[in-house]
């Protein structure tokens, strides 16, 4: 088992309060899923301010650094046999059940020292 | 104020249960290592609900209202103590708790009404754990599960707040070190448990019932609280079995004579002159139905057999009346089904009733491990009560002097003086259970 790292980019779409209410229903089934399964490790959702800090001088720059509709939303980890595994997970993920919803699927490296 | 007064009053009545509800729930959230913490959110919460209620008055759903507050603390709990603290959610849907995305619906999920009762059978479960003692056990089913403060357990007991504070810190010290899980468990095991949780509300009940303690107005709610557990388990799927229906029965038929025992100033008033008017024909007719639910399967417990001695004592239309053979019977029964002298001494008290003092005092003498009685005030109050029909005063005396001297109970002195006074007037009558 591996670890992966899912970023969530986008998928930013205006929904009534019933629409919300059942998508985020849909965001709970999914990770209580990978719960049961014992593959959930953490996730959290990010606030859209943020700041960036860059190189030897340090300056900082405000966000948002890239368009709104891909900045990163949130993220999760879970546990996973293979890549190939992790994207199958990653296809429930509901922010996919838009058009501009992008899971980005990394896997957490473990350095070799 | 009189919005102040009806929010005190409520208060009292609805705290006590919904803080048991809600400290089972937290419990399962935060795992028993932490029920402190479950307490502490719980206190808060009925904190806040007293500051809020006196101002804005009481809410069309106030068990609603408790949770909704007791959720979000619970919430602000994991969030400020996320980095210092480490419960352990791994069990199911609780490590949703660990996300923001998923935290306030997985709470929500928690507090569901349908998963309660279970909620409160674990806790039970917990709170009769095997290596807990019993007395230690009692006072934490007081404490979290009856929703009595420190100081009403205190009362209760007879014993300083101290003293129960002590017991319910080792308790709580034995969860930490020892994780309990909240579990309901499966097979033999739910069996053995079963046995022990009813054990303990058995002894809650007598702890009560029992008149050896104080008078204070508590011991009826302790009676209360322990019909209102017992009720839960006959309730519960995985505990109805036969021993907790029988419980139940023996809870109503002894409830049922409650207010016939003590006298308008407060003294004690034995079986024989009980103003059987004054027993409570609800109690005794939902005894009834208890009896005959717990009458399935081939269980013959101990509480079978005492609530059915319980039930005819009920049912006898004056002392006279009663039908002591059957009780004889039962007890005889019930010593084989659990030896204890004390089960002794008291089918003794039944024999004397149809039989003559020596016969009685015969039965007393062949009681096993009858030296396990000699610290029972009972014990000496019979054997005096034995002499005085013999006519031998002189012992009489002797042994209704030591049974004063071992009770604490001021209402039991009481009776046993005034038989003692009464013993140059020969006056007998001999008193069963109290």
């Amino acid at each position: 088992m591996q670890d992966f790292l899912f970023l969530f980019r986008g998928g930013n779409v205006p929904l009534s309060p019933e629409e919300s209410q059942a998508h985020m229903q849909r965001w709970m089934q999914w990770m209580g899923d990978l719960g049961k399964e014992g593959k959930f490790v953490g996730a959290q959702p990010l606030n859209k301010t943020g700041k960036q800090v860059k190189g030897t001088s340090k300056v900082i720059s405000d966000g948002p650094f890239m368009e709104g509709k891909e900045m990163v939303g949130g993220y999760l980890i879970c546990k996973a046999g293979s890549y190939e595994e992790a994207l199958e997970i990653s296809k429930g993920c509901p922010i996919l059940e838009f058009d501009s919803g992008i899971v980005e699927v990394r896997e957490i490296a473990e350095l070799k020292m | 104020m009189e919005a102040t007064n009806s929010v005190n009053t409520l208060a009292d009545h609805l705290f006590r249960h919904e803080s048991t509800k809600m400290v089972s729930i937290l419990t399962k959230i935060f795992g028993t290592e932490n029920l402190e913490t479950a307490e502490d959110v719980v206190q808060e919460t009925l904190i806040q609900a007293l500051q809020v209620w006196k101002f804005k008055g009481i809410p069309a759903n106030p068990s609603a209202w408790l949770f909704r507050v007791a959720k979000n603390k619970a919430i602000d709990v994991i969030r400020k103590n996320k980095y210092s603290i480490q419960y352990d959610f791994s069990d199911g849907e609780k490590i949703l708790l660990t996300s923001e995305y998923t935290i306030t619906r997985a709470m929500e999920n928690l507090w569901k009404e349908e998963l309660i009762e279970d909620d409160l059978l674990r806790m039970m479960f917990a709170c009769c754990h095997p290596s807990i003692s019993a007395e230690n056990q009692i006072t934490l089913m007081l404490k979290t599960l009856c929703g009595f403060s420190t100081p009403e357990i205190a009362k209760a007991f007879l014993t300083s707040e101290d003293t129960i504070s002590k017991r319910l810190y080792r308790t709580k010290e034995f969860f930490r070190q020892h994780k309990i899980k909240l579990v309901i468990p499966s097979g033999e095991e739910l069996k053995l448990r079963t046995d022990s949780v009813l054990n303990t509300i058995y002894l809650l009940f007598n702890e009560g019932y029992s008149s050896a303690n104080s008078d204070h107005p508590i011991r009826q709610d302790v009676m209360n609280e322990a019909m209102l557990l017992c009720k839960l388990l006959t309730e519960n799927r995985y505990t109805q079995v036969p021993q907790a229906f029988a419980l139940m029965a023996l809870i109503c038929f002894h409830s049922a004579r409650s207010e016939s025992r003590v006298s308008a100033n407060g003294e004690l008033i034995l079986l024989p002159m009980q103003d059987r008017s004054k027993w409570d024909k609800q109690l005794i007719q939902k005894g009834n139905e208890y009896m005959s639910m717990a009458a399935f399967g081939n269980v013959v417990s101990s509480y079978h057999l005492e609530a059915a001695i319980a039930y005819e004592h009920c049912m006898a239309a004056n002392f006279k009346a009663t039908d002591w053979d059957k009780i004889i019977k039962y007890y005889d029964w019930l010593c084989k089904v659990s030896p204890s002298p004390v089960n002794e001494l008291n089918k003794v008290v039944a024999i004397m009733q149809v039989k003559d003092a020596k016969t009685a005092l015969q039965e007393l003498e062949s009681i096993q491990d009858k030296e396990k009685l000699t610290s029972y005030y009972l014990y000496y109050g019979l054997l005096g009560e034995i002499h005085t029909r013999l006519n031998d005063f002189e012992k009489a005396k002797y042994y209704l002097e030591s049974a004063i001297q071992l009770t604490t109970s001021e209402k039991e002195k009481k009776i046993l003086t005034n038989k003692l006074e009464e013993i140059g007037n020969q006056v007998g009558g001999m008193r069963n259970q109290v």
